[in-house]
């Protein structure tokens, strides 16, 4: 493969695991059964869709990926263009982007659910999986192996069905660095990720583990999801462990938690104080739920929290496309279009041209129940403001925050 | 003239001004990529510059998508000239191999302590070494 002799493609990709396995001092590669492409067109730009064109047309155009590989979100629903207002070009990028992909045999999933949606990987399993909150989920709930993989590195995964053995592939990373306490457990899918922001907030870089204890009861899978994400994107975190929840930690000493000092307590306070950083102004423009896309159960109590309502501000739900068929066949998508909001579909928000959509539609005031999606806004030019799902809607329908 | 070794290096020689701060990076939760400039009013260097710059930093932080908006903001030369940190996550490795940037991470000591804004600064990645002028 490094030599050219299964295709230039394939050694394009080699070449680049190698370099950054090289990095990271791998001694080898690991095979990976599935890999998870990010790559939103905010983020590749006229360069990376060119780059993607040039691959796909390497090898006589007959460069294919050897391993499963699908997509996260992409940067846009195409039924709902006129309800974001993109600018035309992106858009033509986002075309350009989808017909490269099929090219090389990439299954275009857009989705960063794929562990609820399409195949959850299992405990072992080493994967190549590109979005932080799909890493995170995978490695701490599914007990699979991924390392952070981003969309050059993740399609390369996909090319040559390995990726350099470092990291979470590793045993040694798998423990935990970092044993906390948690004397107050969460009960809303806001106050979940607030934790997770808490958490990635103490942890404060990749490598670092986190092992919590105190938490009752078994959190679902939503909850899991946006726990994960916020721990993600506010620590850069990949892994964690919950005591007797998730499947590498039945008990502390598993993960060489006992060898830990409890480094720090987190109760309601820190939880509501996180909150209440971004409570910033009363007034909102837009409602969004997004970040990790919605899973059905999610769109179903949004569902019913719409009935009856009648909203003055755009709320934007968006899903992948697994879901969505689902959700108009029960009723959900009209229920929540029909109070006045959206239903968006194979996108996430915050890669659809945020800042562009935000000048367009004048959105500055964003209520959301997504910890993860508060943290990047900020620096999109928004006034992100956390809440309930329940708070969101009513804002929606008053124009106000309660 | 100090000499810094880092534990990971990648890229080509380069020299230039460092730009210091003990906070993370992430191309997409930090900056204003067509502006060039810092824009998370919350981040230390907010507002600043970072084009040409040796930036040196903590940690990486956020998502993967830096993995490709290197390679983009190389395209329009609209790039720190290195990146320099204490720690880095796979995401920033994997853009910096695939946008050509010149990065050093993993240094005895805090790197942000020991690096000033505006001094001068040489990168040798095939040595590991950080030279402070």
């Amino acid at each position: 493969m490094f030599a050219g002799g299964l295709g230039r493609a394939a050694q394009i990709a080699i070449e680049h695991q190698v370099q950054v396995g090289d990095f990271f001092g791998a001694e080898d590669f690991v095979p990976v059964t599935q890999a998870h492409i990010m790559a939103d067109t905010e983020s590749l730009g006229e360069e990376g869709v060119r780059w993607l064109e040039s691959l796909a047309s390497e090898d006589g155009g007959g460069a294919r990926v050897r391993v499963p590989t699908i997509t996260d979100p992409r940067g846009t629903d195409f039924a709902k263009t006129a309800v974001l207002k993109q600018p035309a070009k992106f858009l033509e990028l986002e075309r350009r982007t989808i017909e490269a992909f099929r090219k090389l045999g990439v299954s275009m999933t857009d989705t960063c659910i794929n562990y609820q949606t399409i195949q959850a990987p299992t405990r072992g399993e080493s994967v190549a999986f590109g979005d932080t909150g799909v890493v995170i989920y995978s490695n701490s709930i599914c007990g699979a192996r991924s390392n952070y993989e981003g969309g050059p590195s993740a399609l390369a995964a996909g090319l040559t069905g390995r990726t350099p053995r470092y990291g979470f592939h590793l045993d040694a990373q798998r423990r935990a660095t970092l044993r906390l306490r948690a004397d107050w457990t969460p009960r809303t899918l806001n106050e979940w990720g607030a934790l997770g922001g808490v958490v990635g907030r103490l942890a404060g870089n990749y490598w670092a583990v986190p092992v919590i204890e105190g938490l009752e009861g078994a959190p679902g899978s939503d909850a899991m999801k946006h726990f994960g994400a916020a721990m993600a994107s506010f620590g850069s975190v990949a892994m964690f462990h919950l005591v007797g929840v998730t499947p590498e930690a039945a008990r502390l000493q598993d993960v060489d938690g006992d060898l830990l000092p409890v480094a720090h307590r987190i109760g309601e306070a820190e939880i509501r104080a996180l909150t209440a950083s971004y409570a910033k102004d009363e007034e909102i423009d837009v409602v969004v739920f997004s970040a990790p896309q919605l899973s059905i159960y999610e769109l179903r109590s949004l569902a019913a929290l719409c009935a009856g309502r009648r909203f003055v501000r755009p709320l934007l739900a968006v899903t992948s496309p697994q879901v969505k068929p689902d959700a108009d066949r029960f009723g959900y998508t009209q229920a929540i279009e029909g109070a006045g909001g959206h239903v968006l579909s194979g996108m996430c928000f915050y890669q659809s041209y945020a800042r562009e959509i935000a000048e367009a539609n004048g959105w500055k005031r964003l209520a959301t129940n997504s910890t993860k999606l508060v943290n990047i806004l900020g620096g999109y030019g928004y006034v992100p403001m956390l809440a309930s799902m329940e708070q969101c809607v009513e804002a929606a329908e008053k124009g106000r925050l309660a | 003239m100090i000499e810094l070794i880092a534990r990971h290096a990648i890229g080509k020689p380069v020299a230039g001004e460092a730009l210091v701060a003990h906070d993370g990076f992430s191309a997409r939760y930090d900056l204003d990529r067509v502006a060039g400039k810092f824009s998370r009013p919350t981040h230390k260097l907010a507002g600043q510059s970072y084009v040409g710059k040796i930036l040196v930093l903590d940690t990486a932080k956020g998502g993967v998508a830096s993995a490709w908006m290197l390679r983009e903001m190389s395209s329009r030369g609209v790039i720190p000239l290195a990146l320099v940190f204490n720690s880095v996550n796979p995401i920033l490795a994997q853009g910096a191999a695939f946008g050509g940037v010149t990065m050093l991470a993993g240094f005895d000591g805090e790197i942000t302590a020991q690096v000033a804004t505006g001094a001068r600064v040489e990168i040798d990645p095939a040595r590991r070494v950080l030279r402070i002028l």
